[in-house]
């Protein structure tokens, strides 16, 4: 009896913590929709996050981006992004030159170990993008 | 439900300088993918937006998506060019609203 209750707790178990992760093509949309099919370029951007998290209900971000935030050669929008949440999108950040500095921060949910993805747009329409691959011990939506 | 919410300001601000201020509100950002313990899918309830103004001028915003942690913190930037009054909205799913304000006081 013991036995059988350590088995259906177990496969209960599983059920609740295994979410539905984004689909690549959903990944690929998302990322489409955000740079207007611009490609993406490495640099300029800094992603900041733990590299070994241990709770994925919370996870500090922050995303800084090399840029003068002039009128004229500023970051128009930031975006994170999530491989294997159960959606790629995570958040947008609208910025403009009254913003001073290209520099935000929150607090986020991983699903699982994943490469979490921060893109910048600038005024001129080019995106930068930089990635970061976080291992997390204890997945977010773990409890019901 | 409460509706609480803060906004940080550093202490002293100087005009012209660039701050960072953050802005958090008490809300659950159920994400709409979990299950309860009899097996229903529990709906979505999050906030979607949140929209920072300065003197009435948008200055900052954000979409927010379920990955974004309960009692959603965000921290922008912003550059201070004198006294101003800075309100927060917040805004999301079942009607959710919320509006903040925080005097900005420049030396």
């Amino acid at each position: 009896m013991n036995g059988r209750r350590t088995l259906l707790v177990a496969g209960l178990g599983s059920l609740l913590l295994q979410p539905a992760t984004a689909t690549p093509e959903a990944m690929r949309a998302a990322l489409a929709a955000f740079t207007g099919g611009a490609p993406l370029r490495d640099g300029k951007v800094t992603l900041e996050i733990a590299v070994l998290v241990e709770n994925g209900n919370t996870v500090p971000v922050s995303v800084r981006v090399a840029s003068p935030m002039s009128a004229a050669d500023h970051v128009r929008r930031i975006a994170l992004f999530t491989e294997r949440n159960p959606e790629p999108g995570v958040a947008v950040f609208h910025l403009g030159p009254h913003s001073g500095r290209a520099e935000v921060a929150t607090r986020m949910r991983l699903a699982t170990s994943q490469t979490v993805l921060a893109v910048a747009q600038m005024n001129d329409g080019s995106c930068w993008q930089a990635a970061l691959e976080v291992i997390v011990t204890l997945p977010a939506c773990a409890e019901s | 439900m409460s509706q609480r919410a803060l906004i940080h300001l550093p202490a002293k601000v100087r005009r012209g300088e660039v701050i960072m201020v953050r802005a958090l509100v008490a809300h659950p950002m159920e994400t709409g993918h979990r299950v309860d313990s009899g097996g229903q899918r529990l709906p979505r309830d999050i906030i979607r937006r949140v929209e920072a103004r300065l003197d009435g001028e948008l200055v900052f915003a954000a979409d927010l998506h379920p990955a974004i942690a309960a009692n959603p913190y965000v921290v922008f930037p912003l550059r201070v060019t004198g006294d101003g009054m800075l309100t927060v909205d917040w805004s999301g799913d079942r009607g959710f609203a919320h509006r903040e304000r925080a005097e900005i006081v420049a030396t």
